[in-house]
């Protein structure tokens, strides 16, 4: 089946099976792999992309769905070699310890601050609610993400 | 080994493709759909059913009022739902239940129909859909039919819809004098719990603290959702006092019938289920 959409601002017609999930499409097809795949199941978050700039689990998603949609993904965050301000927020933060559920984290705070661009603590705890960190980092990517939204209104 | 995967767009596409092909899997969000279909062995060869995901079919999506009631469309997405004024202003207690549904993800994905039709023993929006009195609008390429959302749900992952009909819509009533709603979920974390056990209640509270109607509904401790009259009959028009509550807990107990499961055993269910109850001494003063 072909499927077209935006990929990270670009445009992209890929022939895949309809029910290959977005996740697999993404790491095995496109070899993009910054976005992770921890439970499969929707539980962790670490396969959270932007679809029309609003979240979704890739591991819940069947390939035929993205037909005509903008996806974002953590490849398409940074612009060149600058970082997007929350990935910038993360490395300067310390937010990230092994890495694999930082591309998750990274994109639901941009979808937290694209609806919320002040948001407090508690606002932030409930918005990354849905993505896991096993390193037990909570504490420094809920201070990223504050750092990021400071950074943004500056 | 593919399955055909279709996205129709408007209804008359769909009444089109189960003409076609009677023998379909439907899904809407695919929160649950997807997890089932990772944890089945591959599919045998041959030809499997196609999967329709009803996601763009935009008749499907939205909430609207119509003479006095609110009418949810399956498709809409919890997220949606939550954001919405007039559900925010007249149904808090479904807008506090989605607050804890999942997580904001699956609550982007996941729809309230879907929610439904998966007829879950822990369907978050069951319990408070079953106390405000909702029902349901079953739809077919040449007919439609609305019943009690009770009469709609059969058992476990099982719903009244007959081949060839798809659920449209939950339609609620505006208007009524509930003043307290209430909803609490017991989960092992509060974040993606699947409910040990939970607790819907919309109350009349009277300016002297009379409880003068209640609706209570219990979620993951039957096979469906629990009500009981018996309970609602012994509280209506008593006190909301500890004693009150008290005196009516042996009925919860009785009402119940929990199972043991990977999540809790049987007794605790019962236990804490039972408990909540207990909780609506916060409106005391209300």
């Amino acid at each position: 089946m072909k499927i077209s959409f935006v990929l990270n601002g670009k445009k992209k017609t890929t022939d895949v099976e309809p029910d290959m999930r977005v996740i697999d499409l993404l790491r095995e097809h496109l070899h993009l792999t910054g976005t992770k795949e921890g439970c499969g199941s929707g539980e962790c978050g670490a396969c959270a992309i932007l679809v029309d700039g609003e979240s979704r689990l890739s591991c819940l998603m069947l390939a035929a769905q993205l037909e005509g949609k903008k996806i974002t993904t953590i490849e398409g965050l940074s612009k060149g070699k600058r970082l997007h301000p929350v990935q910038k927020a993360f490395v300067e933060n310390g937010a990230v310890q092994c890495g694999f559920c930082t591309p998750g984290m990274v994109m639901t705070s941009v979808d937290i601050l694209s609806r919320n661009p002040d948001p407090s603590r508690d606002e932030i705890r409930e918005g990354i609610s849905g993505n896991l960190c096993r390193c037990t980092g909570y504490q420094k990517i809920v201070d990223a993400i504050e750092y990021a939204a400071k950074d943004k209104n500056r | 080994m593919a399955r055909e995967v279709l996205l129709p767009r408007t209804l008359d596409d769909l009444w089109e493709i189960f003409h076609a092909e009677p023998e379909l899997h439907l899904y809407a969000g695919g929160t649950d759909l997807l997890v089932k279909l990772r944890s089945q062995p591959p599919l045998p060869s041959g030809s499997p059913s196609p999967l329709v995901c009803l996601e763009r079919i935009d008749g499907l999506k939205g909430i609207y009022e119509e003479d006095g009631l609110v009418c949810i469309r399956a498709c809409t997405t919890h997220s949606e739902i939550m954001k919405d004024p007039v559900i925010r202003q007249h149904f808090p207690v479904l807008t506090k239940v989605l607050s804890l549904l999942g997580s904001p993800h699956i609550r982007n994905m996941g729809t309230i129909g879907g929610n439904i039709c998966t007829a879950s023993p822990a369907g978050d929006t069951l319990t408070p859909l079953y106390t405000l009195g909702a029902s349901v609008e079953a739809r077919s390429c040449d007919s439609g039919r609305l019943m009690p959302l009770k009469s709609f749900i059969l058992g476990p992952g099982s719903v009244a819809l007959q081949q060839g009909e798809i659920l449209y819509g939950i339609w609620i009533k505006k208007d009524h004098d509930f003043n307290i709603h209430h909803f609490e979920k017991i989960g092992q974390r509060k974040a993606l719990a699947i409910a040990i056990a939970s607790m819907a209640a919309l109350i009349k509270l009277s300016g002297e603290g009379t409880i003068e109607k209640i609706r209570l509904a219990w979620g993951s401790v039957a096979p469906t959702v629990a009500v009981s009259h018996t309970i609602e009959d012994a509280l209506t028009g008593k006190p909301l006092t500890e004693n009150v509550l008290r005196d009516a807990m042996p009925l919860v107990t009785d009402a119940l019938s929990p199972i043991d499961d990977v999540r809790a055993s049987a007794g605790y269910r019962r236990r804490v289920a039972t408990n909540l109850l207990l909780r609506l001494l916060q409106y005391k003063d209300a």
